[in-house]
């Protein structure tokens, strides 16, 4: 069984993240925004998932070290430049699994 | 509806065995796969989970468990904000129904979609709903016998990292993205490993688009092409 501990404790964390998830949307998406916000939100996706993706190819443990060589980074190299190619979301994502999957072989 | 999980799927693939992992973790720090779906259902947000349910098993309190979500979570205001610029018109309670769902997979997914044509918010909704469905789902089902499915099969642990990089790419519209991207990724990579946590996400974010937008003011895209702001509306 669930304690009431445990169903506070849920209920909590999902308060604090559903409410940076749901203010932007109610404060910014009603009306128009100035033209640098615009133009720096536009600027937002790229950088997100830059931050994302960079630091788990390049870096590992805990505390994170630098690690350049790697299988996560030495296939996301062929994968990046497929979906240059290709622009195709599921074909990329299909490629990286099969050279993952392969370098897991090879390489160990 | 159909389109919505048709485009779906690389983020249901990938959630798979991050779902299951975490319900094996969760259940061997003894919660039950009910507590699982109830965390994964109210919560919905991979990486805080995996970090309570660590610190549930050292013992912390409540309410550090749950600054922590907070910080770890604070992220998801900067994705909710690009997002909104898409969202004009949408009625107060679908985008409160809306917010419940946007993760950094949904996010990422939903904004390379929205810029095509014949992308809407419900299509998005539903991304966002499917994914939710399929996290609760595979968590609760990790809990429940997780251990029994083989790890790490046919390379499925890189399938969010594929999609990422393919998210990546269609983020690269003009130079200034591909400068900003460069920016954010090496700004974040050393933030990650001067300080512990993923604030460094945020941080260097922030950081990247504003200097993004300084370089974009003060040398100007050549004429050919596009001025990028108008391009972020439908």
């Amino acid at each position: 069984m669930i304690s009431t501990d445990y169903l506070l404790l849920c209920l909590g964390m999902g308060l604090v993240t559903y409410v940076p998830r749901w203010v932007p949307l109610f404060a910014l998406s009603q009306r128009s925004l100035p033209r640098w916000l615009e133009e720096w939100l536009d600027l937002i996706p790229a950088a997100i998932l830059s931050a994302l993706i960079l630091p788990a190819l390049l870096t590992s443990g805990e505390p994170r070290q630098l690690t350049l060589w790697n299988n996560d980074l030495i296939v996301a190299i062929p994968v990046f430049l497929f979906a240059l190619r290709t622009r195709s979301l599921g074909g990329t994502v299909i490629v990286g699994m099969a050279l993952y999957w392969l370098a897991g072989k090879v390489l160990g | 509806m159909r389109d919505g999980i048709r485009a779906a799927w690389p983020i249901c693939l990938g959630y798979v065995p991050i779902g299951l992992a975490f319900g094996v973790l969760a259940q061997k720090a003894g919660l039950t796969p009910l507590a699982v779906g109830v965390m994964s259902a109210l919560v919905f947000a991979g990486s805080s989970q995996f970090i309570a349910v660590a610190m549930l098993g050292a013992g912390a309190g409540t309410a550090s468990i749950v600054a922590t979500t907070f910080a770890v979570n604070l992220r998801h205001l900067l994705m909710s904000s690009a997002l909104s610029v898409f969202l004009g018109g949408v009625r107060k309670r679908w985008l409160a129904l809306f917010a419940y769902g946007v993760t950094d997979e949904s996010f990422a997914l939903n904004l390379a979609r929205f810029r095509e044509e014949g992308w809407d918010w419900r299509r998005a909704l539903t991304v966002n709903h499917v994914t939710n469905a399929v996290w609760v789902t595979s968590t609760a089902a990790g809990a429940l016998g997780g251990a029994l499915i083989p790890a790490h099969a046919f390379g499925i642990d890189y399938a969010l990292m594929g999609m990422f990089l393919c998210l990546l790419v269609y983020q690269l519209r003009e130079r200034i993205h591909v400068l900003t991207a460069l920016i954010a990724g090496a700004a974040a990579v050393a933030m990650s490993l001067m300080i512990p946590g993923n604030s460094y996400i945020v941080a260097a974010s922030v950081l990247a688009a504003t200097a993004g937008l300084f370089i974009r003011r003060r040398w100007p895209a050549p004429a050919s092409s596009t001025t990028g702001a108008g391009t972020g509306r439908r």
